[in-house]
């Protein structure tokens, strides 16, 4: 079929999706009775005046079709409505949130794939050695452990301490970029490893049984009778055919990662998008929740699309189907 | 008593068959697999056509064996006969009854007639299922026997075939390949039906099992008056059990008729191969014999030759053959109940090993 | 060996009492296996202990004379308001922000994680079972549609469906049950379908068709039998998953609500206090640790205990990633990992967990 056609497909089918999404989002949060509505679209604290003006102004008293189609085209447009606790548009928290939140997935997901990947094909490739059984070791506990729990472990054992002798690299809390790397990266080493930690493990085993499957199969066994080095065979031969599993899962994952996220930037004051997310349950802030859910929902079809072609593009068979 | 060899299983068949003396009708049956082929909708691109127009007729109280190589469509066959896969066209009747393509329901009681038994000893029965359990389940789907009467009636099935009853409770784990066989063949007997299809049976058995097999097989025929619908590709098997044989070829009938007529006077070319390969026990005969050799591979079910299936690999093909499907009928001087599919069958006398042109010892 | 004692052999054997023997089931022989891996047993001491305390948690409460929710203002906290330590003034692990005893609130929230990882599991098994024996017999449009389905439920970013519910109904027991068991079951079913799909091939499986069984019978008679070992090893495994999920739902506080403590609010609440107060965060992280290991090691045994190819340690060291040693606390850690016959869980939307 093509690597363009099937990506052109699956930009179509992710658009359904999401619109999908928006439809089950407004169903759940629209159709009750409007006085409920508005009440938590004001605010908690809102008087009933607030609550008449927000119903005059989102028309909450229009029928429901004409509602449905305002939302879904104020959606598109990017209009996700006011929070009316701070009067800033929705779209701005969101903006605000977004690096903090990129920094620790990117770092996250990146460092996790190393460590997972590498751990796992050394593993593999040693299997039984004395690496391989530490390994397990590790990879069963690190299976057993709630990220927050880690992330307060962590907390506890290094950010403390270390900040009790005087070095204060490490950091809670957000520090951008702007204020320099090492700044930045002191705040986000915790967050990091906190949320790669559970996810290599499950990376590292996956990839290790994956690649000694792979390693086991004839044509690998042809390549090295060819003559081959073993660093070769592995690269070339075995790694493109371990990996599908391990990219697969990645899509699979990628709704954890939305968990993990949050958990972390609870456990170590991250103000990102988790963090206010779960600020704006607290205070019932309705506006701001259903901000993070559509855009929560159109990261995971994105970042499907992304994965389903990296799937496509190491196993040929797929584009087929 | 040894029950190391065969004993010969047939009975002498009438001249004339009599109508209701048919249990089951064949007509014409095809069965076609679609090949799906690959593109944004999966379109149809091919059809294997792993039965392709056969007629045979199973008689009361006989049993009809059916020969040929793997993947000539035979087991496909029996599947369509039991009713396990649809049919393209063509039908099945059972003591004149129509039972192609039946819904499951309409087809339920004559699953009390028809049974089957498997080829594989090993995946034919349920590992995690007791043998009693496997062994009453006809009794259990039919609800004919409940508890106690089912127990013994399952025991009494078990020493009928050979087994001992108070292993009622084991796994097939716990037996052997032949004893398996067995539990299967209690299996298919549990609700006494009239036709039992053998999907090669003793194909995956060892030598000596295989006669035990048989000879159980052929006591029960004689014992309930079973018909068997035997399919195998050991010619000597099947001319030991068989009153009547077809032979099949690429979802094809090449010859068929009473066993006798079929083996001593082949007329199809593809049968005269097969005999003529089959193994011989007696070591000079062997080395007397010359075997006919086949040239080419069998083509494949999803592209078969024109005009005759066998003509690539025949020794005596015309033009004829690729152009024109020969008929399967009555060739001058064979009784009527000889039939052959070929344009220029084996005469009386002639060997194919000579016009193959090469001598094997 | 003579010829005579193998006579003598032969004959023994066939003039033995004929007893209707019963074949030792795969349960039995699992079992028995099972109970020769020193980990596996240990994980089963450590869950029953586990539960044992939790049913007993209010001896606990009575004994010492401290309910959960009790806030010992006097005796529970330091004149600066701080919570004291394990030990003190009769608080065995010490106390929380507000003076309650934290043993007594661990135990209680063991009760919790205990009772909501094993309903979820249970209300998962079952459905996803069903629905999984359901699409992968059937085939055609049903399975289409309920693949679909179960792909799509996989997929769905759960944090983000408790959030939202969370918003709109206050946080309860029920609601936590509902999506965790509404994840769990996706997982389960998705393994099942497969298994599924590849056992109705078997041929007797077509043998029962040949006999005129109906789908129902076939399903649940022929081919769950052979599905409970994995059935099994699954759910172990989410049980674990399960208790975690919970936890962070509460650590959110999206999940029980107060005053009924959870090891995940308990250790929201330390975090305000991890400077001042070690064991708030150390006990309640150490009790949700043991727990799940347990539970994952327990499911890694079963797992192994099923697999016949630990029978292999003595064959010839040809397939060496295959073969393992004798069961002991090493190997169980060194476990191969997921098989096709045992794939793992899912991952959940919360992380961890396998």
């Amino acid at each position: 079929m093509g690597l363009a056609r099937f990506l052109v497909r699956r930009i179509l089918t992710g658009i359904v999706v999401l619109w999908i999404v928006a439809t089950g989002t407004f169903l759940l949060f629209f159709t009750r009775p409007v006085a409920v509505v508005a009440r938590e679209l004001a605010g908690r604290s809102a008087t009933p005046q607030v609550i008449s003006e927000v119903i005059r102004n989102l028309g909450l008293n229009l029928p429901l079709r004409v509602q449905y189609w305002h939302f879904i085209d104020a959606t598109a447009h990017g209009n996700l409505g006011f929070s009316y606790y701070s009067q800033v548009p929705v779209k701005t928290i969101l903006a605000e949130d977004l690096p903090i939140t990129a920094s620790v997935v990117v770092g996250g997901v990146v460092l996790w794939l190393i460590v997972g990947l590498t751990v796992g094909v050394i593993s593999a490739t040693r299997a039984r050695s004395l690496f391989d059984r530490v390994a397990t070791v590790g990879v069963l506990a690190g299976l057993s452990m709630p990220i927050f729990v880690l992330g307060e472990l962590l907390i506890i054992g290094v950010f403390l301490p270390l900040n009790e002798h005087g070095i204060t690299w490490i950091q809670t809390g957000y520090a951008g970029l702007s204020t320099g790397v090492i700044p930045w990266m002191g705040h986000m080493i915790l967050p990091w490893i906190t949320l790669a930690t559970v996810q290599a493990a499950v990376y590292t085993r996956l990839s290790r049984g994956s690649l000694l499957d792979t390693m086991g199969e004839d044509y690998i066994r042809t390549a090295r009778a060819k003559g081959l080095s073993e660093r070769r065979v592995i690269l070339r031969h075995g790694l493109r055919a371990a990996l599908t599993p391990v990219v697969s899962q990645l899509g699979i994952d990628i709704g954890a990662l939305l968990g993990g996220v949050i958990v972390v930037e609870q456990v170590f004051s991250l103000p990102g998008l988790g963090f206010d997310s779960v600020q704006a349950i607290d205070t019932g802030n309705l506006p701001v929740i259903i901000g993070f859910v559509l855009l929560a929902s159109a990261f995971v079809v994105v970042a499907n699309i992304i994965v389903d072609m990296a799937y496509a593009l190491l196993d040929p068979r797929v584009r087929i189907a | 008593m040894s029950d190391t060899l065969p004993r010969d299983a047939a009975r002498p068949v009438p001249p004339e068959a009599a109508e209701d003396d048919v249990l089951v009708r064949v007509d014409k049956l095809v069965k076609h697999f679609p090949v799906r082929g690959g593109g944004l909708i999966r379109r149809t691109v091919g059809q294997v056509q792993a039965v392709d127009g056969v007629s045979l007729v199973v008689r009361r109280g006989q049993t009809l064996g059916l020969v040929g190589e793997t993947g000539c469509g035979k087991s496909t066959l029996a599947r369509c006969i039991a009713g396990l896969i649809p049919v393209t066209s063509g039908t099945v009747t059972f003591e004149g009854r129509n039972i192609t393509n039946l819904s499951r329901r309409a087809m339920q009681p004559f699953r009390r007639e028809i049974q089957m038994i498997f080829q594989d000893p090993y995946g034919s029965l349920n590992p995690r299922r007791r043998v009693g359990a496997i062994i009453g389940d006809p009794f259990a789907v039919h609800k004919t026997a409940k508890g106690a009467a089912r127990k013994k009636a399952v025991q009494e099935l078990m020493e009928r075939v050979g087994l001992n009853p108070e292993h009622f409770n084991r796994f097939p784990a716990e037996f052997s390949g032949g004893q398996r066989q067995r539990i299967g063949v209690a299996r298919a007997l549990a609700l006494r039906p009239k036709l039992i299809i053998c999907d090669e049976p003793v194909s995956a058995l060892d030598v000596s099992i295989q006669a035990q097999v048989l000879n159980l097989l052929a006591d029960l025929q004689s014992d309930f008056g079973l018909s068997y619908l035997f399919i195998a590709h050991d010619l000597e098997v099947v001319r030991h059990v068989s009153n009547d044989v077809t032979v099949m070829y690429l979802g094809r009938v090449a010859e068929s008729g009473p066993k006798d007529q079929v083996y001593e006077t082949s007329r199809h070319p593809y049968t005269a191969a097969l005999l003529s390969a089959a193994p011989a026990a007696d070591p000079d005969a062997a080395a007397e014999r010359r075997r006919i050799i086949l040239t080419g591979d069998v083509p494949s079910p999803i592209n078969p030759p024109d005009g005759c299936r066998f003509h690539p690999r025949c020794p005596k093909a015309q033009e004829l053959c690729g152009q024109q499907e020969p008929v399967l009928e009555v060739k001058p001087g064979d009784p009527a109940t000889h039939l052959t599919a070929c344009h220029f069958p084996v005469q009386a006398g002639e060997s194919l090993a000579r016009v193959a042109g090469r001598d094997r010892r | 060996m003579s010829l005579s004692s193998l006579e003598f052999q032969a004959a023994s054997a066939e003039s033995a009492p004929e007893q209707a023997i019963e074949g030792r089931s795969q349960w039995q022989l699992t079992w028995r296996r099972l109970l020769h891996d020193k980990v596996a047993i240990a994980s089963i001491v450590v869950i029953l202990v586990m539960v044992i305390l939790a049913i007993t948690a209010p001896l606990f409460a009575s004994l010492t004379g401290h309910a959960p929710d009790q806030a010992f203002t006097n005796t529970g906290t330091t004149s600066t308001g701080a919570p004291v330590g394990p030990g003190t003034h009769g608080f065995l692990l010490g106390t929380d922000y507000i003076g309650r005893d934290l043993f007594i609130r661990i135990l209680y929230g063991a009760r919790i994680s205990l009772f909501v990882g094993i309903v979820t599991t249970a209300i998962a098994t079952l459905a996803g079972v069903s629905i999984g024996l359901i699409a992968g017999y059937f085939g055609g449009w049903v399975d289409t549609v309920l693949a679909r389905f179960i792909d799509t439920v996989l997929a769905f970013p759960y944090i983000v469906l408790a959030l939202a519910l969370a918003a709109i109904f206050s946080p309860s027991l029920t609601i936590v049950i509902g999506v965790i068991s509404f994840f769990s079951w996706a997982g389960i079913s998705r393994i099942v379908r497969g298994q599924t799909l590849s056992l109705k091939e078997k041929e007797y499986i077509e043998a029962a068709r040949s006999l005129g069984a109906g789908p129902w019978r076939i399903m649940f008679i022929d081919i769950l039998p052979n599905l409970l070992g994995p059935v099994l090893v699954l759910a172990t495994l989410y049980i674990p998953i399960a208790v975690i999920f919970e936890a962070t739902l509460s650590f959110l506080g999206i999940g029980i609500p107060e005053p009924t403590p959870s090891w995940g609010s308990i250790l929201a609440e330390a975090q305000n206090y991890y400077t001042v107060a070690w064991w708030y965060v150390v006990f309640p992280s150490v009790a949700l640790l043991v727990t799940t290991l347990a539970f994952n090691l327990l499911g890694d045994g079963i797992r192994d205990a099923m697999d016949p190819r630990t029978e292999r340690i003595f064959a010839a060291g040809s397939q060496r990633r295959r073969s393992r040693r004798r069961p002991s606390v090493v190997s169980a850690f060194s476990a191969a990992g997921p098989s096709a016959e045992f794939p793992d869980p899912p991952r959940q939307p919360m992380p961890p967990t396998p």
